[in-house]
């Protein structure tokens, strides 16, 4: 091979790679993103069943039914309309009813959300930002939570 | 009094990080001998005064001193000891004061070792870190005082978030934070070496110990906090592909690719301009990994402090020195001078295509946890990339990664020989396959990955090791003669060989969680569930007390073969100082593997939710993680003394001979 030959050699192996690089990633980017609605987005966009998604809320005081062998129902809101979600499973530690949750899984044909991961924070005092942003959205945010972990110190 | 001691320290440090900004570097372009040889003695009272005003904020809270904010935020005076000092970089201030506290001893650190460096080098090197620890000082004392003092003083702190209350993650931020900030040295390097306009092999030999020692760090840091999340969150898992785990995994990447090109510059004096673009890269995915954790714009499982203020400090931090970084490289790289190329089949060849997967893995890591921030920024949707993204992608391309390495490391400089190489490495790859083969036979039926998984990881460790068992056996067979010959290999041969084999331990601790068996059940005393080979009873629930919580625990006794081998009690944990309920996992680890449970509610009807597992050979995840930082540690060990004193070297070769 002559010098100029194995600089193409090296630049072509070079450019296969990130080539296969870029169309992985491109792949499965089109593949494997899941969106997050609130409620009110689920239905004002009319998703089709059977879509993967994220949604997001407040735990509607009183919803939560537990049933046999770790089955959950509760309704999540953001405010503005409510959507009933099934889980079976072990829920978070910091599950609560008026708490935020963030809870991935699959739109069923009825309009309910069927679970398969639940999400509440660590913190207390935290709302996980996707909630957050979703009351907002509705206008039924009360006051940043941040403010008061600064405050509070003298409780 | 001493709080104010610590806060008048830092303010004097920042000064003197100025100071050891402008005087060397103006000295070297200037080439001012006496201007470039302030940057020592300002590096050591850097340090010196930033260590002084560290060691205040622990005197506060060891006191547990109300009267200073943070402390009162996030300490408790029941809280023990240990939690006390860990309480200090357990919170956003704290935590930033110890990076910077890093960043000024590796300052030190490199201006102790000054002596074996040309000055001009040493001068600019010292003037970038002093820039960086300049921003952060600035950034600590504006927007994150960890001094600030509250009045009137609360009676008793706020405690601290008992989720963090844990050995694991009591040990975990600082050695992540080692791993980062040692990374900004190699981005001195690199910054410095553009100013001073050279750079050749010299410097690719200066400057990979620090890389090493940064990486060391970074590969525990990174398996424990992976450990901890496991233990810690209940969930069973021990990579979530999380953003901030990622925030952590990309400088790694990166970090490992820079120590492989740093080799090839010190050897065969090429690839310098990839290593100077790839030694800012590391440092600029490690200040992102910071902006990410600490600005909020990211949920995460992991954020424990979120401020947007903040967060656009660091940002503008971000901005200069990775905008300042790449804009001078973009201006200077010109000026260097491009080592010749190589033949494909050799040493230095491998570890090209080496650096290209893990460019590759770093942007397709980079894009999978930035994407959803751009899209949100762009037009408002939320979504989430998981893990299905992070496996579809890393996977294809890590899988070859791992495969090269033995080939790789068997290869000759200059000019490999493949046909010799498959040749010594014929019975590594015969033996994986065997094992490969044996292990499908033995699990027919069950998942097809583990067996491959496992395959791989004999491949590595089998092919990492061939070329010591080699140069060992050369001789002939008698004992004393390989010992002898084992103990002539150089380090940094060892090093590498136990790297790369920590590497295949890890992969195979992966595999086999394919294995692994998850039940979530409803139980109650006297029943009885399955874990892989054991079989778990929960005996009885009770109440106890720990020193600064409540624990309501599940005490369930392991059996194998209606033997009772352990016990395990996992918990819910109510701390006295906050309300929120934590779970306490139960864990057993029988050989490698582990028996892992957690619990949701306790019903008032007496039984209690449990996640039970069985997760087999698990633990080599993270055994092979600390044999890689091993590795690393014998490798620095024979660089550095080459480093230091060739003179020595010559002597202890010697001496082998002899």
């Amino acid at each position: 091979m002559t010098r100029k030959q194995k600089r193409l050699a090296v630049i072509g192996g070079m450019g296969a790679v990130l080539a296969l690089a870029a169309g992985l990633v491109l792949f499965s980017l089109s593949d494997s993103i899941v969106f997050f609605y609130g409620p009110t987005e689920v239905v004002e966009k009319g998703v089709t069943p059977g879509t993967r998604l994220r949604i997001g809320g407040l735990v509607v005081d009183g919803s939560v039914k537990r049933s046999e062998g770790n089955a959950v129902g509760f309704r999540v809101t953001d405010g503005n309309r409510e959507i009933a979600v099934s889980y079976r499973g072990l829920l978070p530690d910091l599950f609560r009813e008026g708490q935020g949750v963030v809870a991935e899984g699959v739109l069923e044909p009825g309009g309910s959300f069927r679970a398969d991961s639940v999400l509440a924070k660590h913190d207390e005092n935290y709302m996980p930002k996707e909630v957050a942003d979703t009351l907002k959205k509705q206008g039924q945010w009360q006051g940043d939570a941040g403010g008061q972990a600064k405050g509070g110190a003298a409780k | 009094m001493i709080v104010e001691i610590g806060h008048y320290a830092l303010v004097l440090a920042l000064a003197v990080a100025m100071v050891q900004t402008v005087l060397p570097l103006w000295g070297v372009t200037s080439r001012d001998a006496a201007l470039m040889s302030t940057a020592r003695p300002a590096a050591f009272a850097s340090f010196v005064l930033v260590a002084l005003s560290y060691a205040a904020l622990t005197w506060a809270y060891v006191t547990s001193d109300f009267s200073v904010l943070n402390v009162a935020s996030n300490s408790h005076s029941a809280k023990p000891l240990m939690y006390r000092i860990s309480g200090v970089w357990a919170n956003h201030e704290g935590s930033m004061l110890l990076w910077v506290s890093i960043l000024v001893l590796f300052a030190a650190l490199v201006a102790a070792r000054a002596k074996d460096m040309p000055l001009r080098l040493h001068a600019a090197v010292l003037g970038v870190q002093g820039s960086i620890t300049a921003a952060f000082l600035l950034f600590v004392l504006v927007a994150s005082n960890p001094f600030e003092r509250l009045l009137p003083a609360p009676v008793e702190g706020r405690g601290l978030n008992p989720i963090l209350q844990d050995p694991g993650l009591a040990i975990h931020p600082p050695l992540l934070y080692v791993g980062y900030v040692g990374f900004s040295i190699a981005f001195s390097f690199a910054v410095g070496a553009l100013i001073h306009g050279r750079i050749d092999a010299v410097w690719a030999r200066f400057v990979r110990p620090w890389t090493l020692l940064a990486w060391i760090f970074l590969t525990i840091g990174i398996a424990m906090g992976s450990y901890w999340a496991y233990y810690e969150l209940g969930w069973g898992g021990w990579w979530f592909w999380d953003p901030v785990e990622n925030a952590s995994l990309m400088p790694w990447l990166a970090g490992t690719a820079l120590l492989h090109s740093t080799l090839v510059m010190e050897k065969r004096d090429a690839l310098k301009v990839w290593t100077i673009l790839l030694s800012i890269l590391t440092f600029s995915l490690s200040l992102m990994g910071a902006f990410l954790v600490r600005s909020g714009v990211l949920t995460s499982v992991h954020t424990f402090a979120t401020d947007p203020e903040r967060g656009r400090f660091i940002l503008a931090i971000l901005t200069v020195f990775i905008g300042g970084g790449f804009g001078l490289f973009a201006w200077r790289a010109a000026l260097l001078k491009q080592g010749g190329l190589f033949a494909p089949v050799s040493r230095e060849g491998a570890l090209v295509i080496n650096n290209l997967l893990l460019a590759a893995i770093t942007a397709a890591v980079f894009i999978g946890t930035l994407y959803p921030l751009a899209l949100e920024a762009l037009d408002g949707s939320k979504i989430s990339v998981g893990p299905p993204f992070f496996e579809a992608t890393v996977l294809p391309l890590g899988i070859p990664l791992l495969l090269l390495i033995p080939f790789g490391q068997s290869l000759a400089w200059k000019r490999g020989d493949l046909l010799g190489v498959a040749q010594r490495l014929a019975a590594a790859v015969g033996i994986s396959v065997l094992i490969t083969i044996a292990i499908f036979a033995w699990t027919r039926g069950g998942p097809v990955a583990a067996p491959l998984g496992i395959g791989l990881g004999a491949w590595l460790i089998l092919g990492s090791l061939t070329d010591i068992v080699a140069r060992s056996t050369r001789g002939g067979a008698k004992a004393s003669l390989i010992l002898r010959r084992a103990a002539g290999i150089p380090l940094a041969a060892w090093g590498s060989a136990i790297a790369h084999a920590g590497v295949g331990i890890s992969v195979i601790g992966i595999a086999a969680t394919a294995w692994g068996t998850e039940r979530i059940a409803q139980v109650r005393p006297g029943d009885m569930l399955d874990a892989g080979p054991y079989q778990v009873r929960l005996e009885r629930t009770f109440v106890r007390n720990g020193p600064d919580f409540r624990e309501t625990v599940a005490s369930f006794v392991i059996l194998s073969e209606g033997k009772p081998v352990g016990l395990i009690e996992p918990g819910k944990r109510v701390f006295m100082a906050q309300t929120m309920p934590t779970s306490e996992a139960g864990l057993m680890t029988a050989g490698l593997g582990q028996v892992y449970a957690s619990l949701s509610e306790f019903e008032p009807d007496g039984s209690v939710g449990v996640r039970l597992y069985w997760k087999p050979l698990v633990t080599l995840i993270w055994i092979g993680a600390i044999v890689m930082g091993l590795g690393g540690l014998l490798s620095m060990l024979d660089r550095r003394a080459r480093v230091a004193a060739p003179a020595r070297a010559v002597q202890g070769a010697k001496a082998v001979r002899a």
